[in-house]
């Protein structure tokens, strides 16, 4: 039986890397003591799967993580209960927003999404000049950024991952300095664009302040969906969006 | 100031691994300051990574904050990369628990685990804002303490540090903290500062250096005499009786990030009296206090289920010696609770105490990586050293391990001790050849790896009269072993840089003049320097000789009876006769039983201080040679002189057997 949790990652601990969490994760889960399954061999590990690494220092309200539980004990589990449960196990920042029962087989996570919605905070960023140079990239046909690859530098295309790309309002007033919020869809196939990507595309280039991944994205049958939707009574962005 | 969290916020996204500097570890505690509490920050002056494990930081943490009059928080020295953000903004050092900066606690207390830190101490003295001279501080700064091993001979340090705890520091801390109170209380007015000194200097285990003049004679020390009357002309380590008084720490700190030691740590006795002669911790911890086991199996129960943990270390400094170890081990795996995930590690096993019953209780777990001691490739040079293990032990303990399926293991050996030949050198890589063909019986893809270190004579011990080897000199042992083990493959040779050991040989015997020297090396950025890739031999050098100094003369030398010795002021109870005794019987190859389970030879760490050994079992555990050289299953004798207990009848006192 395989369990989808959806959990947000916010504050002091999105300083610790996607490897950290799924270390977390594994305490959390034996503290649980949930019947987790495990691999055979040498030196069993959790069956665990997590979805696509969010970048050290990045907040965000929609990560994933699956969980296969051993049969027959697993039949005792309610999965209603365990984002109760399990967030009070995990450090301050890591909070359980929904669990739910998935199918399998599916495609893994990592497989299955496509795009991810970020809030990405510029700060010291003029709200006409970034106003323009984001118009400026939309217009544009390609949008070519080089990063380093294996300690080569690697030049593309990033026009193409930009599914959306808007400027959302002024930056919190509790910020060190002012600034821009923008909000963008990156695609994350054939390979997961980030939000400094999307920063060092714009002309002139601008850097990331604070990062939050707000959506994870699927698609099925056509339509875009969230791989498990946070409870409609706690998520401010999701509703505003259904809106 | 409170927090400097929102200025530290936009700068962690620069640096590596900033998880180090958050905190919010499970065990960790966010204390409310206030103004009639004593507030002390505990600092690790080394990585978070290296430090946040360390168990007796973590156990004052605990207590202090169990304290109605006190408060403590911890500290871990900045990377260089966070330094220099927070150097060029004018950030101070912080609290990881509230991001509170370093200048506004009452106390810095650090722990010091290794001498090649001392430049840190220094850097987080300097990045709390705070001068790091002790005389040119003033009453709104806060007290600089220092405890752990190194303190036995803090004289380097002695410039910098306002004052230094020797040994264990449950009790003595509580006693710090009433001091400081008082002070605190009286407003800490103008020229205040003597005052709290001098009523430290009263608290026993508590060495204030400043209330100490020191006289020289050309290179030699004459003295180091206390200035007023009420400061003892010796300070007294501290020891506590019983480690079950102690179940601490009861919320061991789990970290977010990985670090060293990553996992339950339980210690299960404290201090060793098995005599090695070149190992400080085991002279300076006496005499051997275990915790009872139901106590153990508590704490590691307990632990798990809280952690998450899925292994345990049962720590001290010598595990195997645990009174009923085996039971412990199957205790812990047998655990329902623990679902058979969990694994056992035994970091410093002996090699006579390791048996085919522990291995085969290890292996039923999740099984971790192997490593014994054997410290010298031959018999002559252990009885030097006093490591008394055969070697059918050590090839008995492999045997043991590879049938029990272990496929590799690491064996730590020493360089350069006192007498030594090139033929104990090249021993040590026979040792390691005979180990694969054992392996090889059981496991064509058996490895050993032998790694090597450069010895350090520390203080308080035997060895401390004893000229260490020169780099060059090192480096030509570990060469003889590199081209004797060429065309062996599954032995793999490791070493520690050698250069490194002259500034370690330096800093744990050396006296005051040596503030100068560090101070330099500091302002030149040597900071990090037990990184071997931050390491620079020549800022040391450099240093010295600006500050008209022999480093030959402070590492290379033998020293005399007669010398006094920088440490000699302080006291880890052990009596200097009974040192330099035993300096003579290494050079006779006489070896020393463990007084745990025969006769005391009133060394003085029990004497003096009127307490015992506590020691669950009257017997040593079974199997090997136990410390006497012979093989006692069969009582059959191997040629080894052992010291017969001494002339004077022991005191009555001592040894709880
Ligand atoms: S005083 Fe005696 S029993 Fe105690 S540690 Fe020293 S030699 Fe051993």
């Amino acid at each position: 039986m395989r369990i989808r949790f959806r959990f947000a990652k916010t504050g002091k601990v999105r300083f610790t890397s996607h490897r950290d969490v799924a270390r977390l994760w594994e305490r959390a889960l034996r503290r649980a003591e949930l019947p987790v399954a495990s691999t055979q061999g040498f030196s069993p590990r959790p069956k665990v799967h997590f979805g696509l690494a969010l970048p050290t220092g990045h907040e965000s309200l929609g990560e994933y993580l699956d969980v296969d539980l051993r049969e027959p004990e697993c039949a005792s589990v309610d999965p209603a209960e365990l984002p109760q449960l399990l967030t009070p196990l995990l450090p301050a920042g890591l909070t359980v927003e929904a669990a739910a029962l998935v199918d399998r087989p599916g495609p893994s996570l990592q497989e299955a999404v496509t795009s991810c919605s970020w809030r990405i905070e510029v700060p010291g960023a003029d709200l006409a000049e970034l106003t323009a140079a984001v118009e400026r990239l939309l217009a544009a046909p390609e949008a070519w950024v080089t990063r380093e690859r294996k300690g080569r530098p690697v030049t593309d295309d990033i026009r193409p991952a930009v599914a959306m790309l808007a400027i959302a309002g002024s930056l919190p007033p509790d910020r060190l300095e002012p600034g821009v919020v923008l909000e963008a869809e990156l695609a994350t196939q054939p390979r997961g664009v980030r939000p400094s990507e999307l920063l060092a595309a714009l002309e002139p280039p601008h850097q990331e302040g604070r990062v939050c991944r707000t959506h994870q994205w699927i698609a099925l049958d056509g339509a875009r969906r969230e791989p498990l939707p946070a409870p409609t009574t706690w998520a401010p962005h999701a509703q505003a969006r259904a809106s | 100031m409170t927090s400097i969290w929102p200025q530290l916020e936009p700068i962690l996204p620069k640096v590596a691994r900033p998880a180090r500097y958050i905190g919010l570890e499970d065990g960790s505690v966010q204390p409310h300051h206030d103004p009639r509490k004593v507030s002390w920050l505990l600092l690790y002056p080394d990585t978070y990574e290296i430090g946040l494990p360390n168990q007796g930081l973590q156990i004052l943490y605990e207590i202090l904050n169990e304290r109605d009059d006190a408060l403590a928080e911890r500290s871990y020295a900045p990377w260089v990369d966070l330094e220099a953000e927070l150097r060029s903004r004018g950030l101070p050092l912080f609290s990881v628990d509230t991001h509170r900066p370093a200048g506004e606690f009452d106390l810095l207390a650090f722990n010091l685990s290794a001498e090649l830190v001392y430049t840190n101490v220094l850097n987080c003295i300097d990045l709390a804002g705070v001068p790091v001279r002790a005389a040119a501080r003033r009453p709104e700064h806060p007290l600089v303490l220092a405890g752990g091993h190194c303190t036995y001979n803090p004289e380097p340090l002695a410039d910098f540090l306002d004052a230094v705890v020797l040994g264990d520091g449950e009790e003595v801390v509580a006693e710090i903290t009433e001091v400081v109170r008082d002070w605190k209380a009286s407003g800490r007015t103008d020229g205040s500062r003597e005052g709290v000194l001098r009523a430290l200097a009263r608290v026993p285990g508590v060495y204030v250096p400043s209330l100490y003049d020191v006289a020289y004679d050309g290179p030699r020390l004459v003295a180091v005499t206390p200035r007023f009357a009420d400061v003892p002309d010796r300070v007294e380590k501290r020891t506590i009786a019983d480690l079950a008084d102690w179940p601490y720490p009861r919320r061991q700190l789990v970290p977010l990030t990985e670090v060293v030691h990553d996992r339950l740590n339980v210690e299960v006795f404290r201090g060793c009296t098995r005599g090695c002669r070149f190992c400080q911790a085991g002279m300076i911890t006496r005499p051997v206090r275990e915790r009872p086991a139901e106590q153990v199996r508590t704490m590691v129960a307990e632990g798990l289920r809280r952690t998450g943990y899925d292994e345990v270390a049962l720590t001290s400094l010598s595990t195997a010696d645990f009174s009923g170890i085996e039971e412990v081990v199957r205790a812990v795996v047998d655990d329902p609770v623990n679902g058979q995930q969990t694994s056992v590690s035994l970091p410093s096993l002996r090699v006579d105490a390791f048996t085919v019953g522990i291995a085969a209780q290890l292996q039923r777990a999740r099984r971790t990586g192997l490593t014994f001691a054997p410290e010298a490739g031959t018999w002559r040079m252990r009885q030097v050293i006093n490591k008394l293990i055969r070697e059918q032990d050590l090839y008995d303990a492999v045997d043991a391990a590879f049938s029990q399926g272990w496929r590799r293991m690491k064996l730590y050996f020493l360089t350069g001790l006192p007498t030594e030949t090139d033929e104990d050198t090249l021993g040590i890589a026979e040792l390691g050849r005979n180990c694969v063909e054992i392996g090889r019986r059981h496991t064509r893809s058996a490895s050993v790896t032998l790694s090597v270190g450069g010895f350090v004579p520390k203080p308080f011990t035997p060895f401390q009269w004893f000229g260490q080897n020169t780099v060059p000199e090192l480096h030509r042992k570990v060469g003889l072993l590199r081209d004797d083990l060429r065309r062996h493959r599954s032995v793999q040779l490791k070493w520690h840089d050698p250069k490194a050991t002259l500034v370690e040989g330096l800093t744990s015997r050396g006296d005051r003049r040596l503030g100068p020297v560090i101070e330099d090396v500091w302002r030149q950025a040597g900071t990090f320097q037990e990184w071997s890739e931050r390491f620079r031999l020549d800022l040391w050098l450099d240093a010295l000789a600006r500050a008209g100094l022999d480093p030959d003369w402070y590492v290379h030398r033998h020293r005399t009876e007669d010398e006094v010795l920088p440490w000699d002021h302080l006291s880890a109870g052990l009596h200097k006769d009974f040192l330099w005794q035993d300096w003579r019987d290494a050079l006779d190859e006489v070896g020393l039983e463990d007084c745990r389970w025969t006769p005391c030879y009133d060394c003085g760490a029990c004497t003096g201080y009127s307490i015992e050994h506590i020691v669950a079992s009257a017997t040593p555990p079974a199997g090997g040679s136990q410390g006497t050289g012979q093989d006692l299953a069969a009582e059959s004798s191997t040629p080894v002189q052992l010291l017969a207990r001494p002339p004077q009848a022991r005191p009555a006192q001592a040894g709880a057997r």
